[in-house]
């Protein structure tokens, strides 16, 4: 084993984990007061629930046996994981992958804030770790899984991650329906501070997501950090521009949602893109996704907090691009068609856009349906019009 | 006996309640409020979607005074509260029927 390697992995899984508060503060800040520990909690039970059924089921059906569909048994309750030591030890990568998993769910809150039931929200998220998931996850990240085997490449997740999570918040909404209130009573966000903190947070997190997605301390790694950092600020300077030329502000707001934007598109690229392809990429995934804002609006969908723009159509353009700008003279086995491989990566980053997507959307659909026809998913009215800080937890975030 | 109510405009509060003290009054009251008047709102824009923001927050001073002391009072707040832009607030002066200082039980203009 590399001491240094495993070093690295070690802290990025920390890293990683961090990014799951920095996602509570970033959607908590963009929710009314009413709902924000309501928002905060949807978050930080993802790391308890999640880490739990990663480590009894989760790990082992996506990464168990060599099926290419569906892993097994056989990492059931973290048996045999240290059978997995390479170069790294198997509880090392067992434990980035399983920061993965936990902050995976916590995306689609942001589409469904301020009206789910707390009970059925750890249900919610609990059938979608082990069937969405865990699935998602094998065919991307395992070398076993279809979408691998078939050459598709995404080194930390744009399909696995943030296609799959945003087709999921999609599916979600269409079965609870819009907050009451939505497109009649303006619900700004109450404290943009937070976002700014939840920002800041995420963004450091996503090194270890990215870089430690190299599973080597080495110049992938490092390739991969500089990338992250310039998807970020490519992001953010895109989105500001076109919000700057149609709106006449460069918001605060603006400023984080871009450079979310932009980790999101550059998290499939990060180790297989170099030169400026980062800053291409980040500086149309911020325009792209300011413009896929538009969306919810048309189809009257109350995607609360933006999961659709930012992570899904991220993730798609991130997912997407990297079948042109794809580089083996920086990491992998296959080039884009801007780098002399011709339209056999672009085609394979399609199927696998496509793949993850409308599989997480139907399974996410008929999971959340499941629910909403038994137990129920969305608060009543009451409830609602109390804001799920006090209805859900009998707590109140702010002394009035 | 008398109740102004001044509202005034937030960034003004410390220079009416310095004047007020220079004035001799012995006590204010203050809250934070919300409302509308010619001023109007703002528009504020969070990802592409504007929101019309129609309450402005005002801060309301409220001051028990004797009857003689009514009309120094109105003017020492008027003129530390002006700006001469749009949204200065208003002061109004309304009678009131009984005071009593709980401490001591003392009513009346003592009580003031």
């Amino acid at each position: 084993m590399d001491s240094g390697n495993t070093a690295w992995v070690l802290v990025s899984a920390a890293l990683v984990l961090f990014m799951t508060p920095g996602l509570a503060f970033f959607y908590g800040g963009m929710v009314r007061s009413k709902n924000v520990l309501g928002m905060l909690m949807q978050n930080i039970f993802a790391m308890g629930i999640i880490s739990t059924i990663w480590a009894i089921i989760g790990f082992s059906l996506a990464f168990g046996g060599d099926n290419p569909i569906i892993g097994n048994f056989d990492f059931a309750f973290m048996s045999d994981v240290t059978s997995l030591d390479d170069d790294i030890p198997g509880f090392a990568f067992f434990a980035f992958q399983m920061m993965f998993a936990v902050i995976t769910p916590a995306l689609i809150t942001g589409a469904t804030a301020d009206r789910l039931k707390f009970g059925s929200y750890a249900l919610l998220i609990a059938l979608w770790s082990i069937f969405v998931y865990a699935p998602a996850a094998r065919w991307v990240f395992n070398a076993d899984g279809w979408i691998f085997e078939m050459g598709a490449l995404d080194f930390a997740g744009g399909a696995a991650i943030h296609i799959n999570a945003g087709m999921a918040a999609l599916a979600v909404i269409l079965v609870i329906g819009n907050r009451t209130g939505h497109g009649s009573e303006p619900m700004p966000p109450h404290n943009l501070p937070l976002t700014v903190l939840g920002t800041g947070i995420l963004w450091f997190g996503w090194f270890g997501f990215n870089a430690g997605s190299a599973l080597a301390a080495d110049g992938v790694a490092a390739q991969a950090l500089v990338n992250t950092q310039l998807g970020a600020a490519t992001g953010m300077l895109g989105w500001l521009l076109v919000e700057r030329i149609r709106t006449g502000h460069a918001t605060v707001l603006g400023a984080c949602s871009g450079a979310v934007a932009g980790l999101v598109a550059i998290t499939p690229c990060a180790g297989f893109v170099g030169g400026v392809a980062p800053m291409i990429i980040g500086t149309i995934a911020g325009i792209a996704c300011y413009l896929a804002l538009f969306i919810k609006a048309r189809m009257n969908w109350d995607d609360s907090l933006d999961v659709i723009a930012v992570h899904l159509i991220g993730g798609i353009v991130g997912t997407l691009l990297l079948g042109f700008f794809a580089d083996t003279a920086v990491n992998g086995e296959f080039d884009g068609l801007f780098f002399g491989g011709g339209l056999e990566l672009l085609k394979d980053q399609f199927v696998a856009a496509v793949g993850v997507g409308a599989f997480s959307f139907i399974a996410t659909y008929a999971i959340a349906f499941a629910i909403q026809r038994t137990v129920g998913l969305r608060v009543d009215i009451d409830a609602e019009m109390m804001g799920l800080d006090q209805s859900e937890h009998a707590e109140s975030a702010y002394a009035s | 006996m008398k109740l102004i109510t001044a509202v005034i405009k937030p960034f003004k509060l410390d220079d009416v309640k310095d004047a007020l003290k220079s004035a001799g009054v012995a006590g204010i009251t203050v809250s934070e409020v919300r409302g509308f008047g010619r001023q109007g709102g703002h528009t504020e824009t969070y990802r592409g979607a504007e929101y019309k923001i129609d309450f402005v927050p005002k801060v309301s001073v409220s001051i028990l005074v004797d009857d003689p002391d009514v009309d120094g009072v109105v003017e020492v707040i008027a003129n530390a509260a002006r700006t001469e832009k749009i949204g200065d607030g208003k002061i109004w002066v309304t009678d009131v029927d009984r005071v009593v200082r709980i401490r001591t039980g003392e009513e009346g203009a003592d009580a003031v």
